[in-house]
């Protein structure tokens, strides 16, 4: 039987994003801050904005593909692509989702982005006032449980309580990420260091979250270009090809009323697997990591999930010094990740790890030929790439 | 007595009725969920299919309003209007031993900074809402 596998077929050729601005904060609507990043995506891979073919995104992106191609004059439209559920956690399975169509053949040049303005739209983490509710929300929302915050503080508490896992480990989740952002320039909490004073006296969102433990909401836009690996030597920088991508979640995972089987986890148990198979790799050969940090509790069950640690050994893993680059054990959200770069639905997390393969990251990881990318976690379906330099095919 | 101030969604019952029969009993004080009439797989929340055994026939039974503490949160942030000024409340994640284990959410009465344990059990409270525009009981729990 024929091998059916990503790995090495695709490379992302482009990367762009616009200026990262505080939720509600961009002077730019949500349908410009798009094209914005798709074409310095564009200009950074030396591409014609009008040979993008296709599309592909996530999260209900509100730009639509056919006019985004309208405006970029795109000389055909190919694929218009969108992953079903799940938020953040679509975000790599929107570059598995344009991989799979290059190299099926449906499309050639497929751009993936994400694209949020909060000021003009609504916030992820504020509900709505009043009204009824039905279904599943009717379970919930009459007892005060509305947000992400809240819905997986709920997840976590049980994990901790099976694992034993301390605060200090959440703690040095954040602080690698606020660490990083410091060295960054692009980070919306550049030039604002966290210290452990400050984080364990940050006020609870929902225990056991502080404040700290809760990713920003941010405007902007981000953007990547794929093409296939015969195409990937034709542009400006050191191709960074996908290796493997998986997604899905565990059995049950959307069962009503927080009645998942494995309702203590971050969704990864089966799906990391096909991520380690089809990449030929292990935990051990990823030389950086960016894992989506809505609630820092999340990274640490995704970790766990992809086999970076066992859950019992969390606690001795997750110290500061282990996650900071150049030198730690296991580099993690080197940009400063959704914490304190920017929350572009962790889209600017698979930029960080392309410039980790190039080797232009404000926290570059040196020799870095593994970038490992883990998508929003705790939802379904939840997704997870990695991406690996020339040296790795 | 309320233990969340007013202002909250109201729960209503789905369009396709198929919640109807855990509101209602919840006006009598009874709590239902439900079975499989094939497998007797217990199940929650509604669906029209049994997860184990794909058998339509899902019936409605009263189970004992008695369980333990799987999870729980103490909210702070107050994320919606209503909640505002309001200070923390405590949200658990309930399992019915007697029931397979099926989970609910509801909230812990009593001091909302009092501490909690997992596993401790707890007892159902009828919370009824009788002056909403559709009038709902919500299920609320406390130590036993």
């Amino acid at each position: 039987m024929v091998e059916r596998s990503l790995r090495g077929k695709v490379a992302i050729v482009g990367i762009g994003e616009t200026t990262y601005y505080k939720h509600g904060q961009s002077p730019e609507p949500e349908f410009k801050l798009a094209l914005m990043a798709i074409l310095a995506a564009a200009e950074d891979g030396g591409i014609d904005p009008r040979d993008i073919d296709s599309f592909a995104s996530y999260s209900n992106d509100r730009s639509d593909p056919s006019r985004l191609a309208a405006a970029l004059g795109t000389k055909e439209l190919r694929l218009s692509n969108m992953q079903w559920g799940g938020g953040g956690g679509g975000g790599a399975a929107a570059v598995g989702n344009a991989a799979a169509a290059i190299v099926t053949g449906q499309a050639d040049v497929v751009v993936v982005y994400r694209a949020l303005a909060q000021g003009q739209f609504q916030r992820f983490g504020r509900a709505a006032g009043g009204g009824t509710v039905a279904g599943d929300n009717a379970l919930i929302n009459p007892y005060g449980i509305f947000v992400p915050a809240q819905r997986y503080a709920l997840k976590f508490m049980r994990y901790m309580h099976e694992h034993g896992i301390r605060h200090e480990a959440m703690r040095a989740l954040a602080m690698a990420s606020y660490h990083h952002a410091q060295s960054n320039p692009r980070a919306v909490m550049y030039g604002r260091p966290l210290t452990e004073e400050a984080y364990d006296s940050s006020r609870w969102i929902s225990e056991p979250y502080r404040l700290f433990d809760c990713c920003q909401e941010n405007d902007g836009a981000a953007a990547l270009i794929l093409v296939s690996a015969e195409r990937a030597k034709d542009f400006r920088y050191k191709p960074a090809y996908i290796l493997a991508v998986a997604q899905g979640s565990d059995h049950r995972n959307a069962a009503r009323s927080f009645n998942a089987p494995d309702f203590a986890s971050s969704s990864f148990g089966p799906v990391a697997p096909h991520l380690w198979e089809m990449a030929k790799l292990g935990p051990k050969d990823v030389d950086v990591l960016q894992s989506y940090e809505n609630f820092t509790g999340g990274v640490l069950m995704s970790m766990a999930e992809h086999g970076f640690f066992r859950p019992e050994e969390a606690n001795e893993f997750l110290t500061l010094e282990n996650l900071l680059a150049p030198r730690g054990k296991l580099p993690l959200n080197t940009s400063g990740g959704n914490l304190a770069e920017c929350y572009m639905h962790g889209l600017e997390l698979q930029i960080e790890a392309v410039r980790q393969i190039r080797g232009q990251s404000t926290a570059q990881v040196p020799n870095a030929h593994v970038a490992g990318v883990i998508a929003g976690p705790m939802v379904t379906p939840v997704s997870t790439m990695i991406v690996g330099s020339q040296e790795t095919l | 007595m309320r233990y969340l101030p007013s202002g909250l969604p109201a729960p209503v019952t789905e369009s396709d009725k198929l919640d109807l029969p855990y509101w209602e009993a919840t006006r009598q004080g009874v709590l239902k969920v439900q079975r499989c009439g094939s497998c007797n797989s217990w199940q929650w929340g509604p669906e029209w299919l049994c997860h184990h055994c794909r058998s339509w026939h899902m019936r409605w039974v009263a189970v004992e309003g008695r369980g333990r503490i799987w999870t729980w949160t103490r909210c702070w942030h107050p994320v919606h209007p209503a909640l505002k000024s309001h200070g923390p409340y405590i949200v658990v994640l309930v399992e019915l031993p007697h029931a397979g284990n099926v989970r609910m959410l509801g909230n812990l009465l009593g001091d909302p900074r009092q501490e909690v344990t997992i596993g401790a059990a707890v007892e159902a409270v009828f919370e009824p809402h009788d002056d909403a525009a559709a009038p709902y009981t919500l299920v609320q729990w406390r130590t036993a």
